[in-house]
């Protein structure tokens, strides 16, 4: 029965605290439109039966025009539509009224990935949450237009770069959704989806799905070189984290095969040809260069694309990324 | 093969006498200043745009059988969205039924020769042929992959493709438009004859005043906002690029500012037809003619205020987005208006389904679906959650293709024993329209469902939950495509094999159907006698010449 409704039911699960006052807005409306299209329909239908056209028979006389009439079919709907206004407009202004105690999350939206950044200095690529809990985004777009849309939230705002925008929510359920680009931003804009994963607060309330609290993922996430427990693990493992957060994968491959960078893969402690500048030595130096400042040295065959990772890496996971590109041979 | 069935008293007993055949050659064509052989001229280009739109529309769907890569590649899709939208918009939606029916009707129903100025609307269709060039061009060389919206800064500082090209072939269209808009206010205001007054215009002329003054008004501010971005993009004027200095939702506002109100370029012609073919096809006068005419111009000019509705997630101020949403259901009371007359025309009417009158009710339907949806996006809090998504598609397809196409292809049957002086084959005509409408739905409709449940749109890639409505959709789509081919063909197929047409095969009551069918060259040999548009009274069956005649008034042009 559940599976039933859940294949009909025009929406996906109600995640967030807007949820179902947005879905009673919308079921409204929408009972006020089917009501209205029936019976313009039916209208239609019963008229085309009941007056077709009967060959010598010219039709009865019926007046042209009853101000009456057309006074209330155009002064009734415009109260309605106040009303469909007046709920809507309600309903907004509490999505763009955040509370002062706001969990705050920074969001960086570059083309084609997301990255979240928390107050612990955590950054990661899909947005954790606690549940419960109001949450505010303060966001910023690198490069073009982005819109950060999480359905089940019933929430979305356009990333514009330039400025800060800024959202907020409170999940009320543990468990992870999705969440989209909704502004088109380029080639890969489809791929620019990524997950919201809603950890609980306290250990009773894990799910399988969602097995670690917030705090416990936070632990581990904003510290890199560390496992869970607070473990030290092999930097080389630590440097691959690293390279998951940062998505370096979009562009670099470790497999040898030429993407929007060169590969990760057997370039280390190799001569390599730099547009303009000759042949230069893949080294600690070099590597570390080119994450801060990537367009010094652009390899032979490829194009300034790399953004700066600088003030977002710090010294110990560049270490760290070395370590796992030397790894790759 | 044609007959000889031919209204006997007809002007079209002379061939030499109609416009197609009193000059011969391709120059008589390519120079003619006759509205009538423009407004052909305009028919083919812009039939050409839409197929050729179509196509890429069905490349897209094809793409979205899966939901992983199909046939093209991410760079192809993006082209493929961006050109189908471009082209459909600026080149066939908003000319089609101005241009193309509007130039061939507007001065026949009007009891007028021609235009107020021939000339301008010769250059406004070369207008539209180089816009359509350069669009053409772009297509074939690099393509062009911003959407059609040419949103900033991804479109000046991102793109690879040759954004320059397609903004000034935008830009030369909307000249283009703007020229048809200016004669067309000129003509209706300066060449109306004795005994038309505004109130005698038929509503098919009143919607096209309005859709003019929209033309007129609000053309310029996209061209002078194309020709920022073209600055912005060739010599890095900062005006929209943040890192320049500039503001994107600035952009924003500048393109919907004239966009808005464009789909009421695109929508009150539609309107105009819908309200003929109803009175027409139920032999009854419309019902609530003034507030018919009056909603056309609210529409056109509540039209001007709401663009900002577009932009509820930008980032525009909270307070200008609850300002924009009140005043976004404000334009949706003079629709309501007119689907309610419309209806309350046809009670007590003699209603017949012949092929424009199927088009005509599946507009209602169709536009009906289409109006309402748009509560949904104007409610904030609703819109936020729906914006660009499927649903926006869906919305916007039910009411420019559901509307304006139908619409058209309605008035294309209604009117083309006029222009062509051959009948269709009914039988044909009406099925093309029952494929259309029962394919449009299982096109559009899951587009609804899947937007809802949070398909963003532009995506070449999706989520397999979302496959089910796709696949539908895709369905849909390509036996939409074959309806339309095959009213296309019923149409083409009657040049040939078609019936001689009469002059007025329906027994409607404006100007048009008291010439010959086609029309002499200069229209009527003297200005014709005007009555009441609507009064289906005054015209009555003739069988002598399978025509309806105008009561007491044989032979029905010429003394």
């Amino acid at each position: 029965m559940t599976q039933f409704w859940n294949s009909i039911n025009p929406f996906p699960g109600q995640h967030s605290t807007f949820a179902s006052n947005v879905d009673a807005i919308f079921y409204f409306t929408f009972w006020l439109s089917a009501f209205f299209f029936v019976a313009i329909v039916g209208f239609m239908i019963y008229f085309v039966v009941k007056y077709r056209r009967i060959e010598g028979q010219e039709p009865e006389t019926s007046p042209s025009h009853n101000t009456t009439i057309e006074v209330a079919w155009s002064v009734i709907p415009g109260f309605l539509v106040l009303g469909i206004f007046w709920w809507g407009f309600t309903g907004y202004v509490d999505m763009r009224s955040p509370p002062s105690e706001a969990y705050e999350v920074n969001v960086i939206a570059s083309m084609w990935q997301w990255q979240f950044k928390y107050p612990t200095g955590a950054i990661a690529k899909e947005l954790h949450i606690p549940v419960k809990t109001p949450v505010k985004l303060i966001m910023q777009s690198k490069d073009v237009l982005h819109s950060l849309y999480i359905p089940s939230f019933r929430t979305k705002q356009d990333v514009v770069p330039g400025r800060y925008s800024g959202m907020w929510f409170e999940a009320t359920d543990v468990g992870v959704y999705n969440l989209f680009c909704a502004e088109y931003c380029g080639q890969k804009h489809s791929d620019m989806i990524t997950k919201v994963v809603v950890h609980p607060v306290t250990a009773e309330d894990a799910t399988d799905e969602v097995k670690e609290t917030f705090d416990a993922w936070m632990e581990v996430a904003a510290d890199p070189l560390k496992g869970p427990g607070g473990v030290v693990i092999p930097l080389e493992e630590a440097g691959k984290n690293i390279v998951e957060i940062f998505q370096c994968a979009q562009c670099h491959s470790i497999d040898g095969s030429k993407k929007v960078g060169p590969s990760f893969k057997g370039n280390f402690g190799k001569e390599v040809e730099i547009a303009g500048q000759g042949k230069v030595l893949m080294d600690e130096n070099y590597i570390r260069e080119s994450i801060l400042e990537p367009t010094a040295k652009i390899r032979l065959g490829y194009e300034p694309k790399m953004p700066s990772f600088k003030g977002q890496m710090k010294d110990e996971w560049i270490d760290a990324v070395i370590a796992y590109i030397k790894s790759i041979q | 093969m044609a007959t000889d069935v031919m209204p006997a008293h007809s002007e079209t007993s002379r061939p030499e006498d109609n416009y197609l055949t009193a000059s011969k050659g391709i120059m008589s064509w390519l120079v003619t200043l006759d509205h009538k052989r423009i407004g052909v001229m305009y028919l083919i280009g812009t039939m050409t745009a839409m197929f050729l739109g179509g196509f890429l529309a069905l490349l897209l769907r094809a793409e979205h059988i899966s939901g992983t890569p199909t046939f093209f590649t991410h760079d192809q899709y993006n082209q493929l969205f961006t050109l189908h939208g471009a082209i459909m918009v600026f080149l066939f939606i908003i000319p089609s039924i101005p241009a193309a029916l509007g130039n061939f009707i507007l001065p026949v129903m009007l009891g007028a020769k021609d235009v107020a100025f021939p000339r301008m609307n010769l250059c406004s269709f070369y207008l539209w042929v180089i816009g359509a060039i350069f669009f053409i061009c772009a297509l074939l060389t690099t393509g062009l992959d911003t959407g059609w919206t040419f949103y900033t800064p991804y479109s000046t500082n991102t793109s690879q493709t040759n954004v320059v090209l397609a903004t000034f072939g935008a830009f030369i269209l909307g000249f283009s438009s703007i020229f048809t808009g200016l004669n067309f206010i000129v003509t209706i205001h300066t060449m109306r004859p004795p005994g038309m007054t505004w109130f005698r215009m038929p509503l098919f002329l009143w919607s096209l005043y309005a859709t003019a003054i929209i033309q007129v008004l609000a053309t310029p501010v996209l061209g002078i906002t194309l020709l920022l971005l073209a600055a912005e993009r060739m010599f890095g004027l900062g005006i929209f690029d943040p890192k320049l200095g500039g503001d994107p939702v600035l952009y924003q506002h500048f393109f919907w500012f004239y966009s808005h109100p464009a789909v009421y370029i695109m929508i009150l012609p539609a309107m105009g037809i819908i309200s003929e073919l109803i009175s027409t096809f139920s032999r009854k006068p419309i019902f609530g003619y003034r507030f018919i005419a009056f909603s056309s111009m609210a529409i056109a000019l509540l039209g001007f205020l709401v663009w900002g509705h577009h932009m509820f997630t930008s980032g525009q101020s909270e307070m200008v987005t609850i300002i924009f949403s009140v005043l976004t259901f404000s334009v949706s009371i003079p629709s309501a208006i007119k689907v309610f007359n419309w209806l309350a025309t046809m009670y007590k009417g003699s209603i017949v389904l012949a092929t424009p009158m199927c088009y005509a009710l599946s507009f209602l339907f169709l536009f009906t679906i289409g109006g309402l949806t748009g509560l949904f996006l104007g409610a904030l809090a609703t819109d936020i959650h729906l914006h660009d998504t499927y649903f926006v598609v869906a919305h916007f397809h039910y009411v420019m293709m559901g509307g304006t196409l139908v619409a058209f292809i309605g008035g294309l049957f209604y009117w083309w024993p006029k222009m062509t002086g051959r009948m269709y084959n009914e039988f044909w005509g009406q099925i093309s329209s029952l494929i259309v409408f029962v394919a449009f739905n299982l096109t559009f409709f899951p587009q609804f469902v899947m937007g809802s449940r949070g398909m963003p749109r532009r995506y070449y890639n999706y989520l397999p939950e979302f496959q089910v409505y796709h696949v539908l959709s895709t369905i849909g789509a390509f036996l939409l495509g074959f309806g339309l081919l095959l009213a296309a063909i019923v149409l083409i197929v009657s040049l040939f094999k078609g019936k001689k047409a009469p002059a007025n095969p329906w027994g409607a009551a404006t100007l048009e159907w008291q010439c010959g069918s086609p029309p002499p060259l200069a229209n009527f040999e003297k200005t014709p006698t005007v009555g009441n548009p609507y009064d289906m009274n005054s015209v009555v069956w003739d069988p002598d010449t399978e025509s309806f005649i105008r009561r007491g008034d044989v032979p029905p042009v010429t003394d």
